[in-house]
């Protein structure tokens, strides 16, 4: 019923690659052009190194990022001893951001990659089979698409409550639908291909035909479109923090670190905007990547 | 085209439906007794009971479901538990604020995203496109509340120019300079996402447009360049409006984030409140009818793209 | 290059003249030398057959005449006269005078060429309007009157129709009633049929060589089958690899052939004289473009081909009176002078 590609707030316009036949060194390809693209390498690259300070925060946190006195809030950028100065509890930033990527990186894939696993298998399914499984799960898709997605996750993540777990599922759900349209599109597109439909006219059965002809050509383009959702994730699972949804405190978390410090844009404008800083950073550069891994599948180009 | 018209209404009912029972369930997640949300704690039982069968809480769930739908399509949304009076006016208000400043933002997006993706197609590779490419990744990865925050610290704090909160001042809304600058900083904060996808929009379809047969059909003719950036705009109008409606339709709903850091009136402020109270039927109520604005806005995009495009009409 | 040629040839000057006219492209990976050196004469109401397969550089050709190839990528060298003028200094404003009243085009692909948005009637007339300064309702007037010439029935109801709601047939004659809005001097057609049903086919060669004959037009055909060639040409060139290999007059051509491509092309054709006879095949594939041979470009694929083919690319020279072969085998340097070179 949808003429268009329909992205409701923000979601990246489903560009879907191409289902092409993956013959052998398909993956050696894309990664040979995906290394010649130097704006995809650079973005991997301080994804990569904000994923190991993140992930070592005790190593390269200078100190805790609950612990703080209130005698030494808000200290500027580049007081000694606080590299990025203090937050209105007297934290350190430097410490409370590396802690905080923690959280914004964890809530921010996990709904992308649990929509992936779920959304996906559902697509496919519902692409493989066609006829009434396929309208049973796309009708019902169709209803959670009738929702702009911030608004779907602040409504079901409001009435469950704040928490981690809570903010996550609320996106799970909003990130399983357009992942669904997505891989069934592909599913349906490479089920109408001609070698598959000569691998069955020659007898394959349908688990052989889906592990062996479909999957490897489905995943790579559905995994794809993931990549791109994973940035809107972060800046929307952020915001729920924002709005105190997500993260509690004192825990740190870029979002509720950002709506903690809005008091203080009249006296340390700068560190108020850092946290956003590297929200923003973090989401341009798996924009940036989604984008390059998406040119060096597209064997069109 | 008759026949579409009236299949995509008649889809439009069952959506519907769906759409409000989802709304419904709010309600019914959220953690605990649904009595609990609309009592004070220490309600005696006797009381509760009396209030659970009021409010048909004791009913089955798809009892409650079609009482509670007849009466929301009444406009009567029962009643906000924080402020202990009826929904519906609160909601218009701010239904009302919500889309105006949506209006705004998605309008200024559009012309925003209608110039940068018209250039960024027509000088294709060139450095035009990248640097419009860039604008556009930058409005679909920056946060749009921090950007929102950025613009106050700016224009608020350090050059005080603009207001950063609320919509002026008391009294009904005017459109003077008085009123509109409250505006502006939280129509450009919106406005950036869907200048964004307008501009990856608008880019993809006009050098799309500029590489089809017809366009060298045109130059053939020995048409002026006017004359074919004609063909390119009415080609790729269809697509961009539609593209257009549905970020007006989700900007509705998205708005929630800006208007909490712009403290704008709106159903975002009304949801802000609401889950900060956990007065859950103010968040149904006002989820259902952004929601309803969304499905209608569908509908109306929908319809005006076939209208629009001749390709379309043939059923 | 220079505007007096007119003065200083004593016949009438041709409607084309084109002298090593070569076209190129330059793609990331490579330049990719579509035409290589092509020369064209065409009288006034003459009308000629460029023939080949795809990739011989003939649709380039064509767009070459109207310098239509995408500009920023192309490149275009040699010497093009159309009607007089010189089409290689022609500014973009000039162009866009030149196409339209001077020179026209029908694409192969009517569906795609014609936009999908905009009703038959306005695309006509838009051509009109611009070239002609009348008015749109005049403009639209003259379209009718075209789709009449171009025997479209009920004209006036197809003149408000969308190119997809008309059948192929019709839209192939909208697209000629377009080529023709302005009285060009010289129509060109890149495959006109090939998009088409066969019966259909024949009806809009016959609407062409009509039109052509009671307009006087100049008429440069591209296909790539032999068969459309002989219902509507007076001559026919055949191209392989960028070049003209060989150019006859049509009967001529059809009867004796003399370049071992020519004969090949014959040979893998299915007309009526060939019925008992063994299909024949010409083995290999056409050449890549980006990386010609030094020699001859069919000498790696011709049963023929002397050791001195694959090393210098050999004249064009003509055989008999009108019939030109660029080939050393078939037609050795020491009998006739080199022309046109």
């Amino acid at each position: 019923m949808k003429n268009i590609a329909h992205s409701p707030m923000g979601l990246p316009e489903p560009i879907i690659v191409t289902p092409a036949h993956v013959a052998d060194g398909y993956w050696r390809g894309v990664l040979g052009r995906l290394m010649q693209d130097r704006l995809t390498v650079l973005s991997c690259g301080i994804l990569l190194i904000m994923l190991i300070v993140i992930v070592f925060a005790p190593v390269f946190a200078p100190y805790s990022p609950t612990d703080g006195s209130i005698a030494r809030r808000l200290r500027p950028v580049g007081t000694p001893g606080h590299l990025l100065g203090t937050d209105e509890l007297g934290r350190d930033m430097l410490s409370r951001m590396i802690y905080g990527g923690r959280f914004s990186w964890f809530i921010g894939i996990t709904p992308v990659a649990l929509a992936l696993l779920i959304g996906g298998s559902l697509g496919i399914v519902a692409g493989f089979f066609g006829g009434t499984t396929n309208m049973v799960i796309m009708r019902v898709t169709d209803v959670f698409y009738a929702f702009p997605s911030v608004l779907l996750a602040v409504a079901i993540s409001g009435a469950l409550g704040a928490g981690l777990g809570n903010t996550i599922l609320s996106l799970t759900i909003v990130f399983i639908p357009p992942i669904i349209r997505v891989a069934e599109s592909v599913t349906t597109g490479v089920r109408n291909l001609d070698y598959i439909e000569a691998a069955r006219a020659s007898g394959a059965s349908a688990s052989s035909l889906v592990r062996i002809q479909v999957l490897p050509n489905v995943l790579g383009p559905i995994f794809v479109y993931a990549t791109g959702l994973v940035s809107i994730s972060m800046i929307i699972a952020s915001g729920l923090s924002f709005l105190g949804l997500g993260v509690t405190p004192p825990n740190a978390e870029w979002g509720l670190m950002l709506n903690t410090l809005r008091s203080a844009i009249y006296s340390q404008p700068l560190i108020a905007s850092l946290p956003g800083l590297c929200i923003f950073v973090t989401s341009i550069c798996f924009n940036l990547a989604s984008d390059g891994l998406r040119t060096a599948m597209d064997v069109r180009a | 085209m008759l026949e579409y018209t009236l299949k995509r209404i008649a889809y439009t009912i069952p959506i519907g439906l769906a759409v409000s029972l989802v709304c419904f369930m709010l309600v019914h997640i959220s953690p605990g007794d649904p009595i609990d949300s609309i009592v004070p704690p220490d309600t005696p039982t006797e009381v509760i009971e009396q209030i659970r069968a009021e409010y048909g809480l004791d009913r089955p769930l798809p009892v409650q479901y079609g009482l509670w739908l007849s009466r929301a399509l009444q406009g009567d949304f029962g009643e906000s538990i924080s402020k202990g009076r009826p929904i519906g006016p609160d909601l218009w208000v701010a239904t009302k604020n919500s889309l105006m400043l949506a209006a705004f933002g998605a309008t200024l997006g559009f012309v925003i995203g209608c110039v940068l993706g018209g250039a960024a197609g027509a000088f294709r590779d060139s450095w035009i496109d990248k640097l419009c490419l860039g604008i556009a990744l930058f409005g679909v990865s920056v946060p749009h509340y921090w950007l929102g925050m950025v613009l106050v610290i700016i224009f608020s704090v350090q050059l005080n120019l603009l207001p950063s909160m609320g919509m002026g001042p008391t009294g009904p809304w005017a459109w003077d300079w008085d009123h509109l600058r409250f505006l502006v900083l939280p129509a450009v904060t919106l406005s950036l996402i869907p200048a964004g996808l307008v501009t990856r929009t608008v880019r993809g379809l006009v050098s799309d447009i500029m590489g089809q047969d017809y366009i060298t059909t045109l130059r053939g003719k020995g048409l002026r360049t006017s004359g074919i950036v004609l063909h390119v705009i009415k080609n790729a109008a269809p697509t961009t409006l539609a593209v257009m409606g549905l970020q007006l339709a989700s900007l509705l709903g998205g708005s929630i984030l800006v208007e909490a850091v712009f403290a704008w009136p709106g159903t975002g402020m009304l949801l802000n409140n609401a889950i900060f109270q956990r007065d859950l039927p103010v968040l149904q109520a006002t989820t259902l009818v952004l929601a309803f604005f969304f499905v209608f806005l569908n509908l109306i995009v929908d319809l005006a793209q076939t209208a629009l495009d001749p390709r379309m009409r043939r059923t | 290059m220079n505007m007096a040629s007119p003065a200083t040839a004593a016949s009438p000057t041709p409607l084309v003249r084109a002298r090593d006219l070569c076209v190129s492209f330059a793609t990331p990976r490579a330049t990719v030398n579509a035409v290589n050196g092509v020369n064209l004469d065409l009288a006034q109401g003459e009308s000629l057959c460029i023939l080949g397969e795809s990739g011989s550089g003939k649709s380039v050709t064509l767009r070459a005449l109207m310098r239509l190839n995408p500009p920023k990528r192309t490149v275009v060298t040699g010497e093009l006269n159309v009607a007089n003028q010189d089409v290689m200094q022609m500014t973009q404003a000039q162009l866009s005078q030149y196409r339209g009243p001077v020179v026209s085009m029908i694409f192969q692909e009517p569906l795609s060429a014609l936009d999908p948005v905009f009703t038959i009637g306005h695309q006509i007339a838009e051509a009109i309007v611009r070239h002609e300064g009348i008015s749109r309702k005049a403009a639209r007037a003259r379209a009718l009157s075209l789709l009449e010439l171009v025997q479209i029935p009920s004209a006036a109801r197809r003149l408000g129709a969308y190119p997809h709601e008309l059948s192929g047939g019709l839209r192939q004659r909208a697209m000629i009633a377009m080529a023709l809005s302005c009285n060009p001097r010289l129509l060109l057609a890149d495959e006109p049929t090939t998009a088409l049903d066969a019966t259909v086919q024949i009806q809009i060669l016959l609407l062409l060589r009509k039109l052509q004959r009671e307009l006087g037009m100049g008429v440069i055909f591209v296909t790539h089958d032999i068969g459309v060639a002989s219902e509507v040409a007076d001559r026919v060139a055949v191209m392989y690899g960028g070049r003209v290999v060989e150019e006859a007059p049509v009967e001529i051509l059809i009867r004796s052939p003399r370049h071992p491509y020519t004969s090949g092309l014959l040979g893998a054709t299915v007309h009526a004289g060939t019925r008992g006879t063994r299909l024949t095949t010409i083995p290999g594939a056409p050449p890549d473009l980006a990386e010609l041979p030094a020699g001859c470009a069919f000498a790696p694929r011709c049963t023929r081909a002397e050791p001195g083919c694959h090393k210098a690319v050999p004249p064009l020279l003509e055989v008999t009176a009108g019939h030109h072969v660029r080939c050393p085998v078939v037609c050795p340097a020491r009998i006739q002078a080199p022309i046109n070179v």
